[in-house]
């Protein structure tokens, strides 16, 4: 168990620019998601990381001890991470248990006790040991990779987005295993993933990336309440953003009045809010008065597109659960929950913009 | 890289040597000894030949192809091995057949039917892949837009089997250029032939150098040639999922006919060098000479293992930059390579002859030449598989191997030589069967004394002791039977 930081970390693929100046700590035994849309680099930081690239400038540094940076440079095979690739990897002409005992060593190899001690951990039946890769299922081949890096007990576990290629229900189970086993093994770890749900649940911290940079890092709720910029905020969710006016510790904005703790002075600003923070009622139940023009319905919940009253038609959404969706055309009123989090004091379109998923 | 390079010098030698040799005394002189009634002779030979070759084996292959792949044509599995098998049969061992039961058959009838009959399946195998895998829906969708069946099958299915069409059609000429037994044994003579009397005559001769040059330069018209019909487009599938299989057309009343077809064509392929080599095989009594395939045997395994084995270890590095890096080092290196394929032995033979005698005299005519000669004929077959190989392993095994604590050496030994290992010597077993039934470079190459199968069957089939000759064929075609075996396993696993 030790910590990973990375200090002014650049890197570049042939010709293009990859990551620019990226600072990140993970301290010892906590799991850091970083997240990102396809192409902005986190693969990239991964491998930088793993010792598959070298970086341009910047330094990493596992515990103390440097692995890259300052013309050091230790490869993959001597930092003993653990490195679980998103299509896992398996080697094609080992069975099970010889691949989980690929990276122990030569005496330690025969002892199928360990491989099935290993299976056990990460939630799959030890008789899978005689298997060969292409006998699992993706889950049961993923989980497989996670056992094989766990083998060694490596002091960093690195995940690239490992879960993606699954099938959706199949990607929670997994995802659950794994969080269970690398919590037993106290794991150090850092996981690549463009899913929010991912990030948001299996993390302790949460690195936002775009484009080669970091817009934000934070725990789960921080980031999601609390996002740094818009981008920062629709990455993890869906988000209305909504002109306002700041006044002492409120704000002003078309859905009324609202809190507004330790904002910065006053002002124009934009606000951002969640849309499970808005809470339908009755048209006679106080709150602000809106028209319900669209609803998707989900299941175990549903989105409600909502036009103000307020003179502009300003279009919000909300969130209620999936028991009794409003329908389209019904007038109800809405209530805010919690405060707004005040994003800025950069003047905001007067109509709200609507975040896509 | 040091090695990779040396092995692209190692194909562009040949030509290099050959040129050189031709230019010795001056273009003028070099141009004189082309102009001549006798080189315009070989190249209506040569070039008559292609094309009657070209369009049979186009007809043949695609409409067998069809058969096979398109229409419920009865027993398409047994077809489909049967309409490849004549690769097994070499083409010298197959004019040897005709001429063995036929008495007085030569000349460009018995060339065009010996050499169609031996190079179809070149046009056949990549033609059936192509039709096999390809998305139906282009054609639905064409008939879907008005068109009739005959025009889908010539404004969509052609063009979608083009690329295939083409490569196989070029390989089919590719070959009659280097072909040398066939061609002599029937009476046909073209260029590579008149390069070979001409050695009789005189070794390291400068005429033979200017006809090599000629030929090289046909060759090179003829990747040319294909490269420019091949045009720009690329047949992709657009669109994600699974191509779907084509239905099978009813042949009906048309059956008996289609069967008919594809019989008479399977006897006349294997059938006619089957019946003649066993008729011969049975009356080993007539044999004016023993035949004694001992040591003939023994030297051909030989020399085939040694070849194969330096072959493969020759290609690996130049594969393994080509499929891991795309530097223009890397490219350059493939182009070289390949083209040595369109180097007849024959040419290589010359340039290895011209180069022991000037530079380095002890190894004329010694095994280390001959295999040297082989090598540069065959990297091109060694290095397609080996390069699919190394393509079937993904660097992330590679990188995960790292994270496990294997240094690059380790990698190799416990991930990638695995798993490449069985692709590997697929190739080596190409090369083996190349060498194992090569004529010409052999012929020319040989150590006194020294006969392979294929230049002991040549002796004993030249003196028309064909009684003698039958056992060497036999070996021969056992020899390269399971060629069959590897190239419709390689095209299946190439299309996977």
């Amino acid at each position: 168990m030790r910590s990973l930081r990375l200090t002014g970390v650049s890197a570049s693929h042939p010709r293009t620019p990859v990551l620019h100046d990226i600072d990140l700590t993970v301290a010892a035994g906590t799991t850091t998601a970083v997240l990102g849309p396809s192409g902005c680099g986190k693969t990239t930081l991964l491998r930088v990381v793993a010792g598959f690239m070298r970086p341009d400038a910047g330094e990493v540094r596992l515990g103390d001890d440097v692995v890259a940076g300052h013309g050091t440079w230790v490869p993959p095979e001597k930092r003993g991470f653990g490195y679980v690739a998103q299509e896992g990897n398996l080697f094609p002409h080992l069975d099970i248990s010889a691949n989980i005992a690929y990276g122990l060593p030569r005496r330690e190899r025969r002892d199928r006790a360990r491989a099935c001690e290993l299976l056990e951990l990460v939630g799959l039946p030890a008789d899978l040991a005689t298997r060969r890769p292409d006998q699992l299922s993706g889950g049961q081949q993923q989980r497989v990779a996670l056992a094989r890096a766990l083998a060694r007990r490596p002091r960093i576990v690195l995940l690239d987005e490992p879960f993606s290629a699954l099938d959706p229900e199949l990607r929670v189970a997994t995802r659950e295993a794994v969080a269970a086993a690398l919590r037993h093994e106290q794991a150090t770890v850092v996981l690549v993933t463009h899913d929010q749900a991912e990030a948001l649940s299996f993390a302790d911290q949460v690195a936002i990336m775009h484009a080669g940079r970091f817009v934000q890092v934070g725990t789960p709720l921080e980031v999601y309440r609390t996002p740094a910029d818009r981008r920062s905020a629709t990455s993890l969710g869906e988000a209305c953003f909504l002109a306002g006016r700041l006044a002492g510790s409120t704000v002003t904005c078309a859905l009324g009045i609202l809190p507004a703790p330790g904002a910065p002075g006053s002002g124009d600003c934009e606000v951002m809010l969640r849309p499970e923070q808005l809470h339908l009622g009755a048209p006679e139940g106080g709150g602000v008065l809106a028209e319900v023009t669209r609803v998707e319905f989900f299941g175990h919940d549903a989105l409600a597109e909502l036009r103000l009253a307020d003179g502009i038609g300003t279009v919000v959404r909300a969130r209620t659960t999936g028991g009794t969706p409003p329908v389209v055309g019904q007038r109800v009123s809405v209530s805010v929950e919690g405060a707004p989090h005040v994003l800025g004091s950069a003047p905001a379109p007067a109509t709200a913009e609507l975040a896509p998923r | 890289m040091a090695t990779a390079l040396l092995v692209a010098a190692l194909c562009v030698l040949p030509l290099v040597v050959v040129v050189a040799k031709a230019l010795e005394s001056g273009a003028a002189d070099a141009f004189a000894l082309v102009w001549r009634p006798r080189v315009g002779e070989l190249l209506r030979n040569t070039l008559s030949l292609v094309a009657i070759v070209g369009l049979l084996s186009t007809l043949i292959g695609v409409g067998a192809a069809w058969l096979v792949e398109r229409t419920a044509l009865p027993g398409a599995a047994f077809w489909r091995v049967a309409f490849v098998a004549p690769l097994a049969v070499p083409a010298f061992v197959n004019s040897f057949a005709w001429s063995a039961l036929i008495p007085g058959f030569e000349g460009l009838a018995g060339a065009v039917i010996v050499t169609t009959l031996s190079y179809f399946p070149f046009v056949f195998l990549p033609v059936a892949a192509l039709l096999r895998t390809v998305d139906p829906g282009l054609e639905e969708a064409a008939r879907a837009l008005g068109h009739g069946p005959w025009q889908t099958a010539l404004r969509v299915g052609l063009a979608q089997v083009r690329p295939a069409l083409l490569g196989g059609v070029l390989l089919v000429s590719l070959h009659l250029l280097a072909e040398y037994g066939a061609l002599e044994m029937l009476r046909f003579p073209t260029f590579t032939t008149a390069i070979l009397d001409q050695f009789e005559v005189a070794f390291d001769s400068r005429s033979g150098s200017v006809l090599a040059t000629v030929l090289m330069a046909l060759a090179a018209t003829f990747l040319t040639l294909e490269l420019l019909t091949r045009g720009r487009t690329r047949h992709v599938r657009l669109g994600p999922g699974a191509a779907r299989r084509a239905a099978r057309t009813p042949l009906g009343r048309g059956t008996p006919l289609a069967l008919l077809a594809v019989s008479a064509l399977t006897a006349l392929a294997i059938g006619v060098p089957a019946w003649s080599i066993g008729t011969w095989l049975s009356r080993s009594e007539q044999a004016q000479e023993p035949t004694n395939i001992g040591p003939a045997l023994w030297w051909t395994l030989a020399l085939a293992l040694v070849a194969a084995l330096v072959t493969t270890a020759a290609t690996l590095p130049a594969a393994w930059l080509v499929t891991r890096s795309r530097s223009w080092v890397a490219v350059l290196l493939e182009r070289v390579t390949y083209l040595a394929a369109s180097l007849p032995g024959v040419v290589v033979a010359l340039a290895l002859i011209t180069l022991t005698i000037t530079y380095a005299r002890p190894l004329y005519q010694t095994a280390f030449a001959l295999v040297l000669a082989y090598v540069i004929l065959f990297i091109p077959r060694a290095m397609i598989a080996t390069r699919a190989a190394i393509a079937t392993v993904p660097p992330e095994l590679g990188d995960a191997a790292r994270a496990l604590g294997d240094g690059p050496l380790r990698t190799f030994a416990r991930v990638q030589a695995p798993l490449m290992l069985r692709g590997t010597l697929a190739g080596s077993a190409l090369v083996f069967i190349a060498v194992s039934t090569e004529l010409t470079a052999t012929l020319l190459l040989a150590p006194t004394g020294t006969r392979t199968l294929a230049t002991a069957f040549w002796d004993a089939s030249a003196s028309l002791d064909y009684a003698a000759a039958a056992p060497y064929a036999a070996a021969l075609v056992v020899l390269s039977a399971p060629l069959t075996y590897l190239l419709l396993r390689g095209n299946r696993e190439e299309l996977s």
